[in-house]
């Protein structure tokens, strides 16, 4: 194929109807100025010879034919597209979790990863929420806002948050001898980094009367109230 | 007991279903037993069944079917809006309509003022309680 412009070329043959154009062959021709690359090439349109094509192995016979026929599965080339923010979700929108170990919890939003996933934290001191990552579908968004302009939250992404690989050991016999070593502590590195996220998320937060115990405070439904009809 | 509130032509109404629910109207005809041509300064005028409104007891004073601005200035001049929002039904509607509208933060604020005014009361329930004991 030849290689691809850098931008799409607007045709220069307005159409009148679908299937019309405005200018007939002979116009064309010369509007697209073939005239003017014959002319340069001495009256022959330029040719490009073939590149000469690396040498191809010759393709033994398989090894191994199955009885009947295998049916080839069809071509998939789907794409699937980036996860749609609802609009209500910002960054610095209270959110309230709706399931998973911290079901209730008013949450703090600072961005939407690649992955589709929410970054989310607490703050951990208020009320014991890490940064974690957390699906839109299981969170209720409310309209009330954090600032959160003295956050820096660039280094993180789904890596930082990938499960760590345990090398396996080899040996059957070993299955009741050593259980696992101790239980996995959090390193220290991402200690400091949720200290670093809060610090200033905690002083805009105390900056707002009422807002430390808010996030404090686990959501739930009590009695009479619609979540249909509630507004958040 | 003799009825107070009467559908006549200047009477104020509030519409309880349909698509104008919650606004007030004012009764400037009555087409037949059970309907009325009803007007409001924001809306075009045009009939409603009685079974959709519920009669206040603001009248003001108009002639059958005024001109929209006749029927502003009366407005005016009877001053429905203030006579509405003071009075106690209209201010259950206001109360109403501003519950319904509370943040999730509101009403958590909303459960923190309530704490502490019935710490309050009981404070001085207990003062009472005590003064009362300590009479006896």
């Amino acid at each position: 194929m030849a290689a691809k412009r850098k931008t799409p070329v607007k045709t220069r043959n307005p159409d009148l109807i679908r299937g019309v154009g405005k200018y007939s062959r002979s116009k064309m021709y010369h509007k697209r100025g073939l005239w003017a690359i014959k002319a340069k090439h001495g009256g022959v349109f330029p040719r490009h010879d073939p590149k000469p094509k690396a040498p191809v192995a010759p393709e033994k016979a398989p090894k191994f034919y199955p009885a009947e026929d295998v049916k080839k599965p069809l071509l998939n080339k789907r794409k699937p597209k980036p996860t749609k923010l609802r609009a209500s979700i910002t960054p610095g929108t209270v959110l309230i979790l709706l399931a998973g170990r911290f079901m209730g919890k008013r949450v703090v939003f600072l961005k939407q990863l690649t992955s589709g996933l929410l970054l989310v934290t607490g703050p951990f001191k208020i009320n014991g929420v890490p940064l974690r990552r957390v699906n839109q579908s299981y969170v209720i968004a409310t309209s009330t806002k954090v600032d959160i302009s003295g956050v820096n939250v660039e280094k993180y992404d789904d890596k930082y948050f990938a499960k760590e690989v345990e090398k396996k050991k080899k040996g059957g016999g070993e299955f009741f001898e050593a259980e696992k070593e101790d239980k996995k502590t959090l390193p220290d590195e991402k200690k400091e980094n949720q200290k670093a996220v809060d610090a200033s998320l905690i002083k805009s937060i105390e900056g707002v009367a009422d807002l430390k115990a808010y996030l404090a405070a686990r959501f739930s439904l009590k009695s009479g109230m619609k979540p249909h009809e509630l507004v958040f | 007991m003799p009825f107070k509130r009467y559908v006549e032509i200047g009477r104020v109404a509030l519409v309880n279903y349909g698509k104008d629910y919650g606004k007030l109207v004012v009764i400037v005809d009555v087409v037949d037993q059970n309907r009325a041509l009803v007007d409001a300064p924001d809306m075009v005028r045009g009939q409603m069944n009685f079974k959709r409104l519920t009669l206040t007891d603001i009248t003001i004073d108009i002639p059958r079917v005024p001109k929209k601005k006749t029927l502003i200035e009366a407005m005016e001049k009877a001053d429905v809006k203030n006579k509405w929002e003071s009075s106690s039904w209209g201010r259950k509607l206001i109360v109403q309509k501003r519950r319904a509208s509370l943040n999730d933060f509101d009403r958590f604020k909303l459960m923190l003022a309530k704490i502490k005014r019935s710490g309050v009361i009981k404070q001085e329930l207990a003062k009472l309680k005590k003064e009362n004991a300590s009479s006896i």
